[in-house]
């Protein structure tokens, strides 16, 4: 038994299979620890990005970036119509984009399945879902602003295109984990098939529909290309959806890119405003909200 | 609560009799809507919210299109391969940024995949449980922070860095090294192909390294337990058994990693350079065409040959950004069935 | 047989079986004759005929896959929300064919209610559950309605127990105590008739005892259809008993019959525990 097992075959030599786990232990630890580094890596922009914008952002904060609007360069200007505008065009975009996105999604999961044409509308909103924001930009502005001129309504409406996919992403797939015996428990007492949509699938789907439209918010609050088409931007206070149109994101394109120094302090100051604001809005989409992954 | 005639709103007499007889016809209409109005405009507004986005993706292709147009007619197919982008001329061609584009996506994945992947084997294999999910939100945030904040960090951290650290000492080290010196050449500006490549590379970092981990979830713990059970260490698992399983939901990944590179306008416009000649080397300046489209946009009149050129560029951006996720999507899809 | 029975860990016995004996079957409140159903084109329901007698338990037994739930399905067309899914035949409620086309199937469900084998209770408080029901059929006011509340849960056997707590969180109510609140959903639109799909599966025995006592309390009022995989479930509840075999109706009989002397040789197989 010592020199050959029962098949015949030779007894392992022990002193093989010693070196051979050993090397492929070592892989074993040589292929973690790379892991370990990318990961590291990848943390390391994060807080690199976030470190960059507190250092240079925070010293420029203050009272007057919120309650002055744009000045020439070394006139003491704040932001304040940046983050108006801001504030409108991303609401109008939400307002008009969730609904839309929301009934797409309901499309999908409660009267499409598996049909050709459900089947086209899920491929191409994931298409979209991940298209380039600049052409949708491009879109907008041939289709409303190219001879009618530049707009609040339009950089709305350029947004509320980036939305639609995403709510419809998460609809779609939050109401399909809603089992199918609520919707027969609610057709069962006589509710019409709508009535067990709205008033039971989107209740127990509300927190995941509420994570999608916060995430698609603070997507759109940051996009810059689509509004640099469409709603071009405005150094004076205006409110007007059919006149150009400040935001955030734009004003921080003008300025970072300035030799005056006030300005570039106010870009960082907007930067550092603008990036925290979307990364809370994330982490309150994806921690407080989210029931499970 | 009277029985008789509450079923039929009509108010027809029911007749059990005549009822029986026509049962079978009436019966074979049974799938059909027969819901109150309620439920035909629920469902009429979800149905046509529906073709809405095939709509939405046809007006797009077919608004650019026409936009482009007078470009395509003044250059025909030629746009695409001149290298010319002169204004003052008011000749176009696609040449410099299409190639710009590929260029700066194709070295971004080069980058980002291994990162990605690493990332993804970490949080699905070797990550203590407590911190998956921590570390994995962090990493996705990775993905929320807004393009242009990518452009001002690239310009004001990343560009000085590569210039002091970076490329001199690469250009230095690869100096002699035949095909290596030409493609690491160029003056240590620190902005530049490779440094937007960079940048992208982190930008989509968070969504290839999400779609692998979410791929890799999906193999059946039965398969890794199977191979466990014959001695395989953790990395032979991944490696033998779980990316085998994956492998065409990771390529899906990737894909989807590129579309996103493709387009990314602000981040490279800050930092890759913006010229307009073709470089071979990867420290030289270029172009892209999300980023000539954004910077030449403003200088263009409505109506002129630029601003067409512009739109067909955005036009050739689409047509290559639908095919690369529209791969993607096939690749990915039987991981969500 | 007996030791399924102890497995439920119940009281039944061959005498409390033998107790329905005396109990005549009263007047048809459905009437079921030459129903057959289709998925597709599979035929699930071949040519069944059947009574359901007035304010008493039908209870349907059989293998899985035999037909009896999709019978079911069929008294309160859930089918309709499938494509596909049709039936053919006869189904008279109250002089009314309630498969043919042109019924109201939201009014017939105020009249034909239906709990499901797993509890679903709404994703609301205790009270708009039960009120989202009544809501879909009358305007009441609110006293009314609270009235209505007080009532369906009390009937329920559930008002002791979430009296106080009537604006909490349906869902965080006990696996039986939400099947009891499904129940007093179901009765709160004051239905003819209730379905009970295996009311009890998903229950542990103290919860189905419980059920099971209210099933009986409530044939006082309602005409009642239950399916069940419990043979000894059924013998406790059921007035009537209907066998189903691959999609046919092998044998309907009053209780007390069926479990002690059954015509067919597959009902008495399946009953003694040979098949199924």
């Amino acid at each position: 038994m010592s020199a050959t097992t029962m098949s015949g075959f030779p007894a392992r030599d022990l002193r093989v299979a010693g070196q051979l786990s050993r090397s492929r232990k070592r892989r074993n630890r040589v292929a973690k620890v790379l892991c370990v580094v990318a990961t590291i890596i990848a943390l390391g922009f994060l807080a690199s990005i976030i470190f960059t914008l507190l250092r240079l952002g925070i010293g420029g904060l203050s009272l007057t970036v919120f309650t002055t609007v744009t000045k020439p360069a070394g006139g003491n200007g704040g932001l304040l119509n940046p983050i108006a505008g801001s504030l409108i065009q991303t609401a109008i975009g939400a307002l008009i984009g969730t609904p839309v996105g929301i009934l797409v999604g309901t499309y999908l999961a409660e009267y499409a399945r598996g049909s050709l044409l459900g089947n086209a509308v899920r491929f191409v909103s994931d298409v979209l879902l991940s298209a380039p924001s600049i052409l949708i930009g491009l879109f907008v502005y041939a289709l409303l602003v190219n001879g009618r001129g530049y707009s609040g309504i339009a950089g709305s409406l350029s947004l509320a295109v980036i939305v639609i996919p995403i709510v419809v992403r998460t609809t779609e797939d939050m109401l399909r984990l809603i089992p199918i015996s609520l919707r027969e428990a609610a057709v069962a007492l006589g509710a019409p098939k709508w009535k067990a949509i709205v008033l039971i699938c989107y209740r127990a789907a509300l927190d995941g529909i509420a994570t999608g439209v916060l995430l698609a918010v603070a997507r759109i609050a940051g996009e810059t290309a689509p509004l640099l088409f469409t709603s071009l931007g405005n150094d004076n206070w205006s409110l007007s959806l059919d006149k150009p149109m400040s935001s955030l994101p734009l004003a921080i394109y003008k300025y970072a890119g300035s030799p005056a120094d006030d300005w570039v302090q106010l870009a960082w100051v907007g930067a550092m405003l603008i990036t925290f604001g979307v990364l809370t809005l994330n982490i309150i989409a994806r921690v407080a909200l989210r029931p499970r992954r | 609560m009277a029985a008789a005639g509450f079923y039929r709103p009509d108010g027809t007499e029911p007749n059990a009799v005549s009822q029986s007889a026509t049962t079978g016809t009436a019966s074979a209409q049974l799938g059909r809507s027969r819901g109150s109005l309620g439920d035909k405009l629920f469902a009429g507004a979800a149905t046509t919210s529906g073709v809405l986005v095939l709509v939405l993706l046809g007006a797009i292709i077919v608004s650019l299109f026409i936009g482009a147009w007078p470009a395509f007619r003044a250059f025909g197919l030629a746009f695409v391969t001149t290298a010319d982008w002169d204004p003052v001329q008011n000749v176009f061609g696609a040449a410099v940024s299409v190639y710009g584009t590929i260029i700066t996506s194709v070295t971004a994945l080069l980058l980002a995949v291994p990162l990605a992947f690493g990332i993804a084997f970490y949080l699905t294999e070797i990550a203590p449980p407590l911190v998956r999910r921590p570390i994995g939100t962090a990493i996705e945030l990775l993905a929320a922070v807004p393009s242009i904040i990518y452009g001002m960090w690239g310009f004001f951290v990343i560009v000085p860095f590569m210039a002091d650290y970076v490329q001199p000492h690469v250009i230095d080290a690869f100096d002699g090294v035949p095909v290596l010196q030409d493609v690491f050449a160029g003056p240590p500006f620190g902005t530049g192909l490779f440094t937007a490549a960079l940048i992208l590379a982190v930008m989509v970092i968070p969504f290839i390294a999400a779609t692998m981990r979410d791929v890799f979830m999906t193999v059946p713990a039965v398969y890794k337990e199977s191979a466990y059970g014959v001695g395989c260490t953790t990395w032979e698992v991944m490696r033998s058994v779980v990316f085998p399983y994956t492998r065409a939901s990771v390529v899906g990944g990737v894909m989807l990693g590129l579309g996103r590179a493709l387009g990314e306008t602000m981040a490279v416009t800050f930092v890759i350079g913006n010229s307009n000649r073709i470089s071979g080397n990867l420290f030289g300046s270029g172009n892209t065409i999300a980023s000539l489209v954004a910077l030449e946009f403003g200088e263009s009149e409505a109506g002129s040959l630029k601003l067409s050129s512009l739109l067909a560029l955005g036009f050739i951006l689409f047509v290559i950004s639908f095919i690369v996720l529209a791969i993607s999507r096939l690749l990915l899809r039987q991981v969500k069935a | 047989m007996s030791a399924t029975m102890s497995e439920t860990g119940q009281k039944a016995n061959v005498g409390q079986m033998t107790a329905k004996s005396d109990a005549a079957l009263n007047e048809p409140r459905i009437a079921i004759r030459g129903l057959d159903f289709y998925y597709g084109s599979n035929k699930a329901l071949k040519s069944i005929s059947l009574n359901l007698p007035d304010k008493q338990v039908t209870g349907m037994i059989g293998p899985s896959g035999c037909g009896k739930s999709t019978l079911l399905r069929v008294l309160n067309r859930m089918y309709d929300l499938y494509p596909g899914q049709r039936a053919t035949g006869e189904v008279m409620m109250d002089g009314d064919n309630i498969i043919a086309s042109g019924v109201d199937v939201n009014q017939l469900r105020a009249r034909v209610g239906m709990v499901f084998q797993k509890p679903t209770p709404f994703p609301m408080s205790i009270y708009d559950n039960i009120a989202f029901g009544v809501k879909l059929h009358e305007r009441l006011s609110k006293s009314a309605m609270d009235e209505r509340i007080e009532w369906s849960l009390s009937r329920a056997a559930l008002w002791d127990e979430v009296k106080d707590r009537l604006s909490a969180s349906a869902t965080g109510l006990s696996g039986g105590q939400q099947q009891r609140l499904c129940i007093a959903r179901t009765i709160a639109t004051r239905p003819h008739v209730i379905l009970l799909d295996e009311p009890t599966s998903a229950l542990d025995p103290i919860s189905t005892l419980k059920i099971e006592e209210l099933i009986d309390e409530l044939k006082h009022d309602f005409t009642i259809a239950i399916v069940t995989h419990n043979m000894q479930q059924a013998a406790r509840c059921a007035d009537q008993v209907a066998f189903f075999f691959l999609g046919e109706l092998v044998e309907v009989a009053e209780a007390a019959q069926i479990f002690t002397a059954p015509k067919q040789k597959r009902t008495q197989e399946y009953i003694t525990g040979r098949f199924g």
